[in-house]
């Protein structure tokens, strides 16, 4: 067994450990933990098969990022966990046939005669695998690209238009109201005589 | 040539397809629980991204790592969004139960 072989059985071993620790486990913050346990093994097997680039984009967006983000909810809703194992036991044996069930049908794919033909991996490419997925992103994909980039903006907008309150105990200042306002709506003058008349 | 011991490409679509079994069961399993669902879906995605390198290696094209890189996009997008949701579901249900989700209908 070369190492190769060695390093994939290895990460493969923990990265489906992890997985079904994320799908059963108690705590959903040790579910988010154990999340990005299998994000750091995947990355590891991308770099085994040569990918760097998204191998590292995996650990600073997944890891960095949105595991963050999960852990942040998570902590921030204080959720009865515990009532939510209820039904845990009842759902095991279909979530069990289903996984079982999507298992064989995509080994029954994969057996089949699709990966025969693909036995051995050709050599690398030579450069960097960085510049050489730069030059593919921004000549030939650069409009997906940028539809990317506007995906990830409604993605901004959306969520801050969702999770964004009004607070009605907090005093603030309407900058619009202000600027509509007019000096005869808010002063009238009124002509009047100095002082009283004498008796 | 490849190295004669080196992984072949069945050993990498095997991995993704019990990671995309585990993930599925996990949809099933915890049918409560909004978050484990949402992470159950990044592990699908997961899974779909390693055959798609996968397949980028042992075919020799690079095409399939653009696309890796825009479902990576997509799915930071989506989960987002749907943790959104989720604190929105949070604060007007009082918990994160999939079937109150019916109660954000406007």
């Amino acid at each position: 067994m070369s190492f190769q072989t060695f390093t994939f059985y290895a990460f493969a071993t923990i990265l489906v450990f992890a997985a079904l620790r994320v799908i059963t486990t108690r705590n959903p913050v040790h579910a988010a933990l154990w999340l990005v346990l299998s994000f750091f093994t995947a990355a590891g097997i991308w770099l085994l098969l040569q990918a760097e680039f998204l191998a590292i984009a995996l650990v600073l967006v997944y890891v960095g990022a949105v595991m963050v983000l999960f852990l942040f909810v998570v902590m921030m809703l204080d959720v009865n966990f515990d009532s939510m194992r209820q039904h845990f036991r009842s759902y095991l044996p279909v979530a069990a046939a289903v996984g079982i069930l999507v298992f064989f049908e995509m080994a029954l794919v994969i057996l089949g005669s699709a990966v025969g033909p693909v036995a051995g991996a050709p050599a690398a490419p030579a450069g960097s695998n960085t510049q050489a997925l730069g030059a593919l992103l921004y000549v030939d994909y650069v409009y997906p690209f940028e539809i990317a980039a506007v995906v990830l903006l409604v993605a901004i907008v959306a969520a801050i238009a969702l999770t964004h309150r009004k607070r009605r105990e907090m005093k603030h200042q309407d900058a619009s109201a202000q600027m509509r306002a007019r000096a005869s709506e808010r002063v009238r003058l009124v002509s009047m005589p100095s002082e009283k008349p004498p008796v | 040539m490849p190295l004669p011991g080196a992984p072949t490409l069945a050993h990498y679509l095997v991995l993704g397809a019990i990671l995309f079994a585990i993930s599925m069961a996990g949809i099933f399993l915890n049918r409560r629980n909004v978050i484990i669902m949402l992470m159950a879906i990044e592990l699908m995605l997961l899974a779909v991204n390693l055959n798609f390198i996968a397949f980028s290696r042992y075919l020799g094209d690079m095409a399939g790592q653009v696309f890796v890189f825009f479902i990576l996009t997509v799915a930071a997008a989506e989960s987002a969004i749907g943790l959104a949701i989720l604190v929105l579901l949070f604060r007007n249900a009082g918990s994160i139960d999939v079937e109150k989700l019916g109660s954000l209908k406007g």
